[in-house]
């Protein structure tokens, strides 16, 4: 915008929608219901006893982190292919909530591991399959903070976040080669879910709350990318 | 080549000709590199206690971080040096497909590198006290194959990191978490080969060597045209 005599009307920030977003305070809510069912109403488990109430947490965290992530590929695509600037920035808030998930889970991981396993850490696959995550989230994100000029930034981070798409099963398999330990999937099998109906309840609700969550929260941070952008063409 | 412009390979070996002409006159980038990794070597064998921990099963280990990041160090320069007087845009503005200036970088850097691996075996095999012995061929298969990914990769995210603010740092970042399948595998395979096991022992981990350098070496020259503008 040129000049300085432009009406207050057409600035921006004037046009803005209202910051306050409803549907957050909702996510909000959604996931704190679902903590106090997993902490009250839910009963133990038997050999694990309560550390393995960490569970209604941690898996959640994780499905929701790998919705981000297949979102962030999907749309980086998408801009390689259309040059879709809302392509780019839905990348960008994916990536930056996919970064907060992992997070959660590496750090809900331990937290369960050091009871059961006696160890914080281990070298399983599955451990080392979401390091690796985490560190090719974090490169995106710092990549996308090193370049200054938007479209070079949309198309390297599109480029990166493509390769990591193919890079993720190659890590899987040499790491899963490596050695495993982590406990096997017991909702997400072939056969039928083997957890008692209260505890799969639980579950599937605390699946829904994060994966809304997940998306309620990508969406304001592309609202903010796109107040961002907004204010920088206005200067 | 009167008024017609050269094919995808013929445009892509001019250009690693040119890369390897710099370096064979001025020679500044292999011989930092080179000894870089040998300091790495000698450094290695001191946090051990050899007493404790056989030389045999440290060195692959020792090999393949050292070579990792020598050769992170070799690839940063591939297109720095383009930097310098903005020497890229003539590459860009030449009537040559984009995907050539890549391949041409990557088979120049894959040359470096793998004179990299000439220097940096023997002297593991010198210092570690190897026995080397009949599978010093098979060996030298999993480090070409192990370059090859390894340059893919680097020289992609080479050509990105110098247009960004500190470069130096964001090419060891984005590119280690790919290096990892790759230090997996062959450090795998080469422990076995290291040890005289047969090579069907180590064939399952070059298989997915194999399989990665084909992938991320398809997916490199098709992605460089996209990091350029239009």
């Amino acid at each position: 915008m040129t000049g300085t005599a432009a009406p207050l009307s057409s600035h921006p920030r004037a046009r803005a929608k209202p910051v306050f977003d409803w549907l957050f305070v909702l996510a909000v809510l959604g996931v704190l219901g679902v903590f106090v069912r997993v902490a009250l109403f839910t009963p133990s488990e038997l050999t694990q006893g309560d550390a393995q109430k960490i569970y209604y947490i941690h898996v959640p965290a994780a499905l929701s982190a790998y919705l981000a992530l297949i979102a962030g590929a999907l749309m980086s695509m998408v801009y390689l292919w259309l040059h879709d600037e809302r392509a780019d920035r839905l990348a960008e808030s994916a990536g930056e909530v996919a970064f907060v998930f992992t997070s959660a889970v590496l750090i809900t991981g331990p937290l369960w591991g050091k009871p059961i396993w006696g160890a914080w850490w281990t070298w399983d696959a599955r451990l080392s399959l979401t390091l690796f995550l985490w560190f090719v989230t974090a490169s995106y994100l710092v990549l996308r903070s090193a370049v200054d000029e938007p479209s070079m930034r949309a198309r390297y981070s599109a480029v990166l976040a493509v390769l990591a798409a193919l890079l993720i099963p190659f890590i899987h398999l040499s790491v899963y080669l490596f050695r495993t330990l982590h406990p096997m999937p017991i909702v997400l099998k072939p056969e039928r879910p083997s957890l008692p109906a209260e505890m799969l309840t639980t579950f599937t609700l605390s699946v829904l709350a994060f994966w809304f969550f997940c998306i309620v929260l990508t969406r304001a941070r592309y609202r903010l990318a796109v107040l961002r952008d907004e204010a920088a063409e206005d200067t | 080549m009167l008024g017609r412009a050269p094919g995808l390979w013929t445009a892509a070996w001019s250009i690693a000709q040119k890369d390897l002409a710099i370096e064979l006159r001025t020679r500044s980038a292999f011989l930092s590199v080179a000894v870089f990794a040998l300091l790495a070597l000698v450094i290695f064998f001191f946090a051990w206690d050899p007493t404790a921990v056989s030389p045999l099963d440290l060195a692959p280990g020792v090999l393949w971080v050292t070579f990792t990041f020598a050769a992170l160090l070799g690839l940063h320069r591939s297109f720095g040096a383009e930097l310098q007087d903005r020497a890229i845009d003539a590459l860009l503005v030449a009537p040559v497909h984009r995907a050539s200036i890549y391949i041409g970088k990557a088979v120049a850097n894959l040359i470096f590198v793998f004179a990299l691996l000439l220097v940096a075996v023997p002297a593991v095999a010198l210092f570690y006290n190897l026995p080397f012995g009949d599978a010093i061929v098979a060996l030298g298969l999993v480090a070409l194959l192990a370059a090859i990914g390894m340059v893919a990769i680097g020289t992609l995210f080479s050509a990105m990191a110098v247009n960004t603010r500190m470069a130096e740092l964001l090419l060891p970042m984005l590119s280690l978490p790919f290096f990892v399948p790759i230090v997996i595998t062959s450090a795998q395979a080469s422990t076995r080969l290291l040890a005289g096991r047969p090579f069907a022992e180590a064939w399952p981990w070059l298989k997915i060597l194999i399989a990665f350098d084909i992938v991320f070496a398809v997916a490199c020259t098709v992605a460089y045209p996209y990091t350029l503008e239009e």
